[in-house]
């Protein structure tokens, strides 16, 4: 594993809140490519907030991120995508009524002409449902009817499309909220390997999940929030799980 | 069109694209998807069968250049209407857009005395614009929902139509051109026949074909994804809600080339039959789903009940109760459609 020393992704003091909940309370994180960076926390601890401002979809009150380094402002998902951040939403953020290719680009569909405006382009059908069908195919998903709308589709298959949409386009930085929740074990293992994967190409990964198996078997580092605040990052090994839990939920360790 | 059809073949288990799924189009849940997928259709031949063995005049030839002269005005809007509800919207002022453009346009044909051009674009434009101006408000406005809006605009626009059309009331006189899209036949069927068919195949490849069809779609099956994916939902609403308006201005174009008219009376509950026709033409009321053909069905189904109760003899109270019957039933198959979804589901996730 060679990190580089500047982190793909920084995190500087970050503050949000939402009317009166103070949802972020200056949280600092840097994630480095090839590593996979744990967040961790309980429910409410302020993961998904964090996500969400990193993707672009909340703006931060205070602080800010760092790209390689530079500062850049996130202030959409469509900017933070095009910078490379790719996320899997602890909702998945799929389309029911779409298939799995439609939902694989959606947003970014493969259109003609370029000159025109994205949204009056015509859509290329056919290039997105091979590409999409191949990485299908490579991720070795199981999709019972691949044009059928998602709507008809299992938990563990819509979990599956999410991560794959996500491993596409991942081009620098990868975050996954809770991608394992509905899975049974076969399938949080495929996406497991999709983690491993995704670090291997180069992607700084950030995986949030409350299974201290996954952490350790995974996570180069891990970092912990509590009601907004990081109250540790440490690496996570099999010495320090207990640590890591008391962290988690607040206990004296 | 095709897109969906496809899909829908496929989510009812049926064979698709050459790929067979025996076991899957044989169980009972794949079944009802399929016969609700069909329903309105099924319906429609339906009526048509019991109609015409009902009353003989109503399969003659006269009769049927009629019914799609009578449907035009509807099927037209409720294409508008259709894109608004498939992005979880509704728009009640399309009726009262539409008296306003006729209105407007009677103004500007005796202002500039003649051109059809100019008059028809003036109908075009105050129609867009008030969808606009819903488009803008509701969104921009941070409304939590189109209703209060496009209600507010039904008022004004009406009272605006029946503020400055001359005497408060219709206004005969349309250029030449109007009357011919509105009035005037060819090959035995109504000009505005053919303005529908354009529409509907200008809106076939924008809603099939384009990146903002696929986008309306997003945003209606999810609009809290469609932020995320990083489409720009609130111009997506706006360019819709415009959409209908640009309908309502068509619609408009049409109902004054058959009258020969502007009024501030047009278009009265006009925003309800749009809605029917849609709903029971088999779209969903909860957006997200649903395609032209859904309005373009719908609005048959109304044209030919009221065609053929009037033929009939039947007092057009019937017809409105016959019709609102017809919504029960279809906004039921739609909730129908949603379970057996859910149970088509829990089958996937048994099968794997
Ligand atoms: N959009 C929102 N509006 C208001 N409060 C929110 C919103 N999103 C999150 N919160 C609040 O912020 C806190 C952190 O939530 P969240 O980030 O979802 O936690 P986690 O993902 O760690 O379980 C919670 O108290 C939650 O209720
Ligand atoms: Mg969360």
């Amino acid at each position: 594993m060679n990190a580089a020393a500047v982190p793909a992704l920084s995190v500087r003091d970050a503050h949000k809140r939402f009317g009166a909940v103070h949802a972020l309370k200056g949280v600092s994180l840097d994630a480095y490519r090839g590593q996979v960076l744990a967040l961790l926390g309980d429910n409410g601890a302020g993961k998904s907030t964090l996500v969400r401002c990193i993707s672009g979809v909340h703006a931060l009150d205070e602080g800010e991120i760092l790209l390689d380094g530079e500062a850049v402002a996130l202030s959409t998902p469509a900017q933070a995508r095009r910078a490379g951040i790719e996320t899997v939403y602890q909702d998945l953020a799929l389309f029911d009524n779409l298939t799995p290719a439609q939902n694989f680009y959606c947003g970014r569909e493969i259109s003609f002409p370029r000159w025109l405006p994205r949204p009056l382009r015509f859509l290329n059908a056919r290039a997105m449902d091979q590409e999409a069908a191949s990485v299908i195919d490579r991720l070795k998903v199981k999709l019972p009817k691949f044009d059928a709308p998602v709507a008809l589709m299992s938990g563990g298959q819509r979990q599956a499309i999410a991560v794959a949409r996500a491993t596409v386009f991942a081009r620098n930085v990868v975050i996954l909220d809770e991608p394992t929740a509905a899975l049974g074990l076969r399938e949080s293992r495929k996406v497991l390997d999709l983690v491993h994967q995704l670090r291997d190409e180069g992607n700084a990964v950030i995986l949030i999940t409350h299974n201290m198996e996954h952490v350790i078997e995974l996570a180069d580092r891990a970092v912990v929030l509590r009601q907004g605040h990081k109250v540790g990052e440490l690496k996570p090994e099999r010495a320090n799980q207990h640590e890591l839990v008391s962290l988690i939920v607040g206990a004296e360790a | 069109m095709s897109d969906t059809t496809r899909q829908r073949d496929i989510s009812s288990g049926a064979p698709a694209g050459g790929r067979a799924q025996a076991s899957a189009s044989l169980s009972p849940v794949a079944f009802g998807l399929r016969l609700l997928n069909f329903g309105p259709l099924l319906i429609l031949a339906l009526l048509v069968v019991v109609f015409s063995v009902l009353t003989p005049n109503f399969l003659k030839p006269g009769n049927l250049s009629n019914i799609l002269a009578q449907t035009a005005v509807i099927a037209i809007v409720a294409m508008g209407q259709q894109l608004v509800i498939l992005t979880r919207g509704i728009d009640l002022s399309v009726g009262a857009n539409l008296a306003l453009a006729t209105v407007v346009g009677g103004l500007v044909f005796r202002a500039t005395d003649g051109s059809g051009f100019v008059v028809i674009t003036a109908m075009l434009l105050a129609g867009t614009a008030v969808g606009l101006v819903n488009g803008l408000v509701f969104v921009f406005g941070r409304l939590p929902h189109p209703f209060i809006m496009t209600l507010a605009t039904l008022s004004i626009c009406r009272g605006l139509a029946l503020q400055f059309s001359i005497n408060n009331t219709t206004m005969r006189g349309m250029p030449d051109a109007v009357l011919f899209l509105g009035e005037t036949s060819a090959l035995g069927v109504p000009n505005s026949f053919y303005v529908v068919l354009g529409m509907a195949l200008i809106v076939l490849v924008m809603t099939k074909s384009m990146v903002w069809g696929r986008w309306t779609y997003a945003v209606g099956g999810n609009p809290k994804a469609a932020v995320e994916m990083g489409i720009s939902v609130k111009w997506v609403l706006v360019s819709t809600y415009a959409f209908a308006g640009l309908c309502a201005g068509i619609g408009a174009v049409v109902l004054s080339g058959r009258t020969g008219a502007g009024s501030p009376l047009y278009g009265t509950l006009l925003e309800l039959d749009t809605i029917a026709a849609v709903i029971i033409g088999g779209a969903s009321f909860l957006g997200g789903r649903g395609h032209i053909g859904h309005a373009l069905i719908g609005a048959l189904m109304i044209g030919v009940i009221r065609n053929a109760l009037n033929l009939l003899n039947v007092g057009v109270f019937y017809q409105m109760i016959a019709i609102g019957v017809i919504i029960v039933v279809a906004v039921e198959a739609d909730v129908m459609r949603s379970y057996l979804e859910g149970r088509a589901r829990n089958q996937a996730a048994r099968a794997q």
